[in-house]
């Protein structure tokens, strides 16, 4: 496949949430997400409720997708940020490498105190993804899943209800 | 593209389901909707047109079980089928793990299937896939209707690598959770193989 896949070790998502911890603490924000350029969520910290925050972290990436091929049209290579502004609530999103950073946040904040702290925020979290590309892509990560030896029987057992 | 979480034991694969407009990828994921356990899934997300045809994608992520205790969860997507959308039909197909081309087997869309097939080996090699390497099935829906090209024709057709070819009606249901399971199969063996 054309992607290394992303093998995120138990570590590095402990982490990664105290960085978006962080991050919602210092922007006074309600929710933070960090996504997947291709739609997963990757972690999620803050006020959660009964938000579906897998279908916005698809939703996110398609969004980025969609703002980043307008910027091509335009002679641009992407948008690194996009703001929506709603009445109450507002999202941030920050492209940063193959990776969202996106903030929910309502009148407890504004927009520039997020942006500033998700830029502020945004180099530590390219390094750490740096390093987990690099872990990706050499840790034999799927064979320490015991994932060589899987066979066809527990496969096929996934599909038995269906 | 896979993302294989230790802390959460999840692993995460991308699924497109791929054709030409009203073909029915959209009733594909709806089927699998309707019939899985409310656990299994989240929402069903459509980006649509007024007139219910879709504008940007479909999702719904979907849970199949467990294996050597990670929990494997399938996003499915849909692309938009007809011909003037290709900028976000190509947006789409960015770090798929499998492919279902879903083929109208109505005689009068032969042309659309053959185009489509064409536009999706296209799509894939500008992000570096091979239609060849990548888990991939065929489904020929609409076998219900009675203009249908014979199932041996359009496989000769549309056949690309000796992939699993599928008979489907899926407004009732009929080959849809087989042509998920041959696609998901595939994804997860090439894991293994990786």
């Amino acid at each position: 496949m054309a992607n290394t896949s992303i093998v995120l070790q138990e570590s590095r998502y402990h982490q990664i949430k105290a960085m978006l911890a962080r991050l919602r603490l210092d922007s006074a924000a309600r929710l933070v997400v960090l996504v997947d350029k291709d739609g997963q969520q990757i972690a999620v910290h803050g006020e959660l409720g009964d938000l579906d925050t897998t279908s916005l972290a698809s939703l996110a990436a398609g969004n980025v997708a969609a703002t980043g091929g307008m910027a091509k049209l335009i002679g641009e290579n992407e948008f690194p940020t996009l703001s929506h502004e709603g009445e109450k609530e507002s999202i941030h999103i920050s492209v940063i490498g193959r990776v969202l950073l996106l903030v929910v946040f309502d009148d407890r904040s504004s927009l520039g105190l997020v942006k500033l702290r998700s830029k502020q925020l945004s180099h530590e979290l390219a390094k750490a993804f740096i390093e987990i590309e690099k872990e990706s892509a050499s840790a034999g990560a799927n064979s320490a899943l015991g994932f060589t030896e899987i066979t066809d029987e527990e496969i096929d057992s996934l599909f038995s209800p269906a | 593209m896979t993302f294989i979480n230790y802390a959460s034991r999840e692993i995460n694969c991308k699924i497109v389901y791929y054709g030409p407009g009203l073909c029915g990828k959209t009733t594909n994921l709806q089927y699998i909707y309707d019939s899985t356990a409310a656990q299994a899934k989240g929402k069903l997300i459509s980006l649509a047109t007024e007139a219910d045809r879709t504008l940007f994608f479909d999702f719904m992520p979907l849970e199949l079980g467990t294996v050597r205790g990670f929990k494997t969860r399938f996003h499915l997507y849909t692309v938009p089928g007809q011909v003037f959308y290709e900028a976000s039909r190509k947006l789409i197909l960015k770090g798929v793990d499998g492919v279902v081309f879903v083929a109208d087997s109505q005689e009068e869309r032969m042309d659309a299937n053959i185009e489509s097939l064409y536009n999706l080996e296209e799509n894939l090699r500008a992000y570096g896939y091979e239609l060849m390497k990548l888990p991939y099935v065929l489904q020929l829906n609409k076998r219900d209707l009675p203009n249908v090209i014979p199932s041996e024709e359009l496989t000769a057709e549309l056949q690309r690598k000796g992939e699993p070819v599928i008979e489907a009606v899926a407004a009732t249901g009929a080959g849809v959770f087989d042509t998920l399971k041959a696609v998901a199969k595939q994804v997860l063996t090439e894991l293994r193989k990786s």
